[in-house]
This record gives structure tokens, sequence and C-alpha cells, in this order.
């Protein structure tokens, strides 16, 4: 997975300023768990939500991983620190969207 | 139940008896003898010296052994005419000992025909393909296991049966006469009470000890089994009487009562009355479908009453109650609700009540319906409810509680409520039903658009494979026989058109893994006859447990699609270790050790060909997927099975 561009990877975190690794981001979205509920592509499943393309931002993502709603377990900074999941984030961020139903036949006759 | 006696080694049976006096008088003398000493008891000269046939047998050697080595009619040929009685269509076994003697007569004196007798690999996989049979033909099979170590096999496949209330016929061979076990093999196999072991979840046992009582017990068995709430029963059949001749009493005499079933118990009048009442006032009814249609009947008429009320329909799918195309499915909330229906739904707090989910210290419990709401429940399982085993759930307040059977009560309920819906009314309900239409198109469109994301990723998505499925199967009579919720993430019901009552069977009952290739099966057996294309969505953690059905469906020919739903883990599970793991603060990277499925990954492609069906895969880019399908329903349509091995996302 290619790192995304050093500009659109610096974001504020109180106090830190911190790269974001996007490759390094999949490896932890899959060694800690995250894609059990959420779908190796965080496409979600009926356990978790989307995450991919990600609705908050990289410090909104610290915020509710800290105190989610719900049913997905909190993960404190002993478990996954803040870099860490800002590389989560930038792994949901690379990801593809999907295409529009109108582009895939098999679900476009469903309708 | 016969004696044996060290006085006479052969005549344990009437029919014996016979043909043994003969040989002891051949033995003892002349027959004049015998005639001498009868006519002088008839004189009464019991307190006269001995006669001459006691002398003789008195000073003579004791009497040789007369082995008898066969016989034209063993009781389990008797046996056998009272199952016949009782239609069954399959008795599904792995072989024992000690019902070999009913096998032998169902293969040879009952010609093998109804019942047929299908060869499994486990006990779990005879119960469960029972269950799965029910489900789709609304009617029982037998299976046969032993009394002790064939039935610690099956149970737990009795306990999803009647937790999922379905009826399964087990007869169970044992050896209660200590003096008839020949070896420590059958010590082993015996058992005092075989039927303790389940009895906390079955319906009704008996271990007959004379052939009259098997034939009374056998039809009482069938009749309290179909009788709603339906649930498994038990039968022991001794050895004994299976394996040693039917006695001449027993010829002459023993007959095999008429089956009568009872109808369904249908709601007091009184009580559907007033719920017509209730719901027909109500702003905002909403129906909750456990097993409410046991039947297609009671799909239709299921319809009948959402469409007759615009009510909304919240399926929790234990059945195929509701058609998932429906405008009125799945929509309303139970928030906003002022009545609710609930309709065979055992659990009923859950769908009543938010719960603290367990990533959370605590445990705190909601009421999520709004003041005021009203509560009617239609459930058969207040009929019969056991203790021990806790499928029974918290107990629910309600407003009015029908002790009934759902299916035979809508009849009467429709009509109540048809009586009392004014044009007014009418309108009202039209109105309301638009609001749930408009919001079911919505909920579809939203499906597909969700349906897309991930669609070319590998591991495929479940979406994906759902989709796939579809497309092969839409114009096809079709059955899926595999719970997809929550496993497969709903995909199919929320992108499949279930319509007809055998699109869909439910799940497991007591989520006792194990269920789902066995029940598949077994389902699939039903649907053989009706020309149906039936899938299975089968999870890899459950087809380990018992994967010789595989082979038990190619042996007999059972056509059956099944997609493997290969996560290579045992998900759930899982989830739950990461669960706790991230509650206690450490190692969330390790919840995979004693879940996982992988390090070697398991070829289930290979597993399949081993048991002699048809299997491809495994499959990992979902271009594939597509064909690998159509070539093995080709397969499935000449009347085999046939395996695909996806490697799928997690849920």
């Amino acid at each position: 997975m290619a790192k995304i561009s050093l500009a659109g990877a610096l974001l504020a975190i109180p106090g830190l300023l911190c790269a974001q690794d996007a490759a390094n981001g999949k490896k932890i979205f899959l060694r800690d768990g995250c894609y059990e509920c959420h779908g190796y592509n965080g496409q979600g499943t009926v356990q978790g939500a989307r995450l991919a393309p990600p609705v908050l931002n990289a410090q909104g993502m610290i915020r509710y991983v800290r105190k989610p709603a719900g049913a997905m377990p909190a993960y404190t900074d002993k478990v996954l620190s803040d870099q860490e999941v800002n590389d989560i984030y930038a792994y949901l961020k690379s990801l593809p969207g999907p295409k529009p139903v109108k582009d895939i036949p098999l679900l476009d006759q469903i309708k | 139940m016969a004696k044996k006696t060290s006085k006479s080694p052969v005549g344990r049976r009437g029919f014996l008896k016979g043909a043994a006096a003969g040989a002891a008088a051949l033995v003892a003398g002349p027959a004049g003898l015998e005639a001498q000493e009868a006519q002088a008891q008839a004189k009464g000269a019991a307190t006269t010296l001995p006669g001459a046939r006691l002398a003789a047998a008195e000073s003579s050697p004791p009497p040789a052994r007369v082995d008898v080595y066969t016989t034209d009619r063993p009781g389990s040929d008797f046996m056998v005419d009272v199952i016949k009685s009782l239609g069954f269509e399959y008795v599904l076994a792995n072989p024992g000992s000690s019902f070999r003697g009913i096998h032998e007569s169902i293969v040879n004196y009952g010609h093998n025909k109804m019942p047929e007798l299908l060869t499994c690999c486990h006990e779990e996989s005879s119960v469960a393909m029972a269950h799965g049979y029910a489900k789709i033909e609304g009617k029982p099979l037998m299976i046969m296991a032993h009394g002790t170590v064939g039935l610690q096999h099956a149970s737990m496949a009795i306990y999803n049966a009647f937790a999922d209330r379905v009826p399964v016929y087990i007869l169970l061979g044992n050896i209660a006469d200590g003096t008839w076990r020949r070896s420590d093999v059958e010590w082993t196999h015996s058992v005092q009470d075989a039927a303790a072991m389940v009895r906390d979840y079955t319906k009704f046992d008996d271990a007959p000890v004379s052939m009259q009582q098997f034939a009374e017990s056998a039809v009482k068995a069938y009749r309290v089994m179909m009788t709603p709430p339906m649930e498994p029963v038990v039968l022991v059949a001794d050895a004994v009487l299976q394996e040693e001749p039917l006695s001449e009493a027993d010829r002459r005499s023993a007959r095999i009562p008429k089956l009568t079933l009872t109808s369904p118990p249908a709601g007091d009048a009184g009580a559907v009355a007033e719920a017509a009442k209730m719901l027909v006032a109500a702003e905002d009814p909403v129906i909750i479908a456990g097993r409410a249609a046991r039947t297609p009947e009671g799909l239709k008429l299921l319809v009948e009453l959402a469409e007759l009320l615009q009510a909304p329909v919240q399926d929790r799918r234990f059945r195929m109650n509701f058609p998932t195309n429906h405008p009125l499915f799945g929509g309303g909330s139970i928030a906003q609700a002022d009545v609710i229906l609930a309709l065979e739904v055992p659990d009923i707090w859950f769908s009543t009540h938010s719960m603290t989910p367990v990533n959370k210290m605590g445990m705190e419990s909601r009421a999520i319906t709004k003041p005021g709401a009203k509560l009617i429940t239609i459930y058969s399982g207040e009929l019969e409810q056991k203790s021990n085993y806790q499928d029974l759930g918290r107990y629910q307040e309600t407003d009015l509680a029908i002790a009934a059977d759902a299916e035979a009560t809508l009849p009467y309920l429709i009509e109540a409520c048809r009586k009392l819906i004014t044009a007014d009314q009418r309108r009202r309900f039209s109105e309301r039903g638009a609001k749930y239409a408009a919001a079911a198109k919505k909920a579809k469109e939203r499906a597909l658009e969700e349906a897309a994301y991930a669609w070319d990723a590998s591991p495929i998505t479940t979406a994906r494979v759902s989709a796939e499925i579809w497309n092969q199967i839409r114009n096809e009579d079709w059955s899926l026989l595999s719970d997809v919720n929550p496993f497969f993430s709903n995909w199919p019901t929320r992108l499949w058109d279930f319509t007809k009552h055998h699109n869909y069977i439910g799940g497991h009952g007591a989520y006792g893994v194990g269920y789902g290739a066995p029940a598949a099966t077994g389902a699939a057996l039903a649907n053989r006859k009706y020309g149906r294309i039936s899938v299975n969505i089968q999870c890899d953690g459950d087809l380990n447990y018992a994967p010789g059905v595989l082979w038990t469906s190619a042996h007999h020919h059972i056509p059956l699609l099944s997609v493997m739903h290969n996560n290579r883990a045992y998900h759930q599970e899982l989830m739950y270790i990461e669960d706790m793991a991230a509650r206690a603060q450490r190692g969330v990277d390790t919840a995979k050790i004693g879940t996982g499925l992988w390090d070697p990954n398991i070829d289930y492609a290979l597993l399949a060909k081993a048991y002699g069906v048809y299997s491809l895969g495994p499959i990992e880019n979902p271009n594939d997927l597509g064909p690998a399908i159509k070539k093995a329903i080709e397969v499935v349509k000449k009347g085999e099975p046939a395996l695909i091995d996806v490697v799928t996302q997690p849920r």
C-alpha cells in the first residue's frame, strides 16, 4: 500500500503532528482485529459500521475508538496508540469507493 | 419383557413353547406317559405318588439344550409394521447393534421403502437432517441410535430441534435385561433409563416392555410430537423384543392403534376478539414474527393479516414467515408502536428491551417501547415449558397473552379484525401502508448501494457471494437452507426475493454449531422430489463438526448446492475474544489464538471430493465465482450434491 502524500497526510492531532502510514494502517487493521466486524476493506458488516471511506476525520476516529457507541469495544491507548489509529485512518482513506450500482449488472438487475 | 430362565433355555416365547415341549417329550419318553400324568392330575391326584412322567424326568439326565436358530417372524417385523403405519418417508441412522433387529427388518421385511434407510456418519447428522427435512416437508423423519453412545452423539442436535420446535422421532436401541447382554460392549451400550439424558429437551418418551405397549406408545409419541409446540420424542425399542420371535399371543392379538392427529390449539374466542379490538384501534401496530408460519398456509395468513391492518412485520426469520419483497416487510419501529403483536416469539424480551452490550461492564436492561404501548402474544410455547434448559427466555409483561398456536389462531384473528374495520379506518390504514411501502423501497435501494462496497475485494464480500448466487437461482424454484442472520450479514434477506414458504427454513434453534450441513442436507432431501434447487451457504466451522454428511449426500444422491462461507475462523468467538481483550486493555492482537481456522488453511473442495461430492475452489477471485456457481448448479440439476469453496470476508 503506497503512502499518501505528505500534504494530505499531516493532521493536527492535539500536541502532535503525525504522518500517516496507510501500509502500516492496513497491517494494524488486520493485526488488531478491526476487520473482524468492519470487513477487510472497511465495507461494514452486520456486526460493524462501514468505515471506508471514512466519514469522521482522524481526530474524530480517535475519539470514537476511545469511547465508542453501540457494541464496539473501547480500544484504549494501552492497546492502540493515537499514531496507530491515525495510520488505520490513512488505510481506510486509501481504499477505493464503491462503483455506482448501475455499473454493476448483478446489482442493477435486482432493483 | 421376555424373561430368560435357566429351567427353559428355549422357552422364552410362547411361540417356542410348543416346539420346546415337543422336544422335551421326546427326551422324557413316550407321549403316553404324559397323557397318564395329565389324567392323574385331572382326577385330583396331586397328593398321590409322583406320576410316571415326573418320576422318569427326575431319574433321567437333564434334557439337552435344543438350539433354535431361526424364526420366520422376529419381533422387529411387528415393530416395523408399527413404524410403517406412521408414514415416515425415511429413517436415518448410523448403524448400531442395539437396533440391529429393526435395521434388518426395515431393509428386508419392509423392503426398505416407507421408510427407506439412509446411512449417516454421525447421530448428530441424523437428527439435524431430520430437523431440516421437517421444516421443508412439515412431517417428521425417524432416526435410530444406540440408547447410550448414539444418543450422546445425537443430543446437541436434539436440543437444537427442541428449541426450534421441530418434530423428530427418535428410536433408541437398548438391552434392558442385564442377563441378555453378551459382552462388555453390550453392557456399556445399555442403560436403565435411556431417555433420561434428553428428557429435559424432548416432549415425550417411553420404554415399552411388550409389543402392544410398543405399538401404543409409538402412535402416542407421534401424536404428542405433532401437536404444537412440536418437539422431538423418544421411543426405546428393547433389543430382546426386537430380536426374539413374536409370541403366539402377539401374533394373534397385537394391534396397531389408529393415529389421529390433534387439531392445533387455537386461541380462545374472547381473547382473539380482544386482540382484534386492540389491533384495529392502534395507530402504529407492529407485528413481530418468530416461528409464526409452520406451513405455507401460515405465510399466506400472516400476509393477509398484515395487509388487512397495513401493519409492518418485523420478521425474526426463525421461519419463512413473510415475503421479503413485501412492502410491509421489516418496517415499523418497536419504539414507536402503540400495539405490538408477537407471534410465536420465544424471547420477546429481546425485541422490546435494550441491554448493555458485551463491550461494557455491568448490565442494564431498559424497555424500548413507549409508555402505554400494549403487547399481545400468541405463543404455543406457553403450553409446554421446561425448566432446566433456559430457552424459555426472560419473563415478559404482556397486556394479552394467548396460549395457542399462532398459525391456527390467525384465521380467527383475521376474521375478528375484518369485522371491526370501518371505512375510515381502512383509509387510514392505506395511508399507513403507503408510508411503509416507500420506506421498503428506500431500504432496498440502500441495500444495493451498500452491497457495492468492496465489490471486487478478495476475500470476497458476503454481499457479492449473495448476489452471485441469486443471479443463478432467481428464475428457478429455489430453497435457501442455511441461517444467514447474522453469519452472512443478512445479505440474502436484503437482496433476494423470498416469497414462498420453502424459500427459507430459519436457523439452528439453539445455535448449536454443527447443525448447518446436515440440516441443509435433510431439507434438500425433502426438496428432491419437488425438483427444487436447494442452496446452502455453509459456514466453515460448522462443516468441521461432522463432514461425513457430505458422503451421505453423495451416496444417496441428494442434490444440494453448498457454497462455503470460508472465513477461516470461528468468527463469532473471535469477535468475543477481541471484546474481552479490549475490555482488559491487552492483547487485542492475540484473539485469533484458539479461534482461527488457518495454518494450514482447510481445503473444503478437497474435503468434498474425498466424500464423493463434486467440488470447486478455493475461489478467491470474485470474478471466478459466477462461473463456478453455474457449473455447480448444473451438477445439482442432475440430482447430485456440489460444493464450492469460497474464501470470504468475515461477515
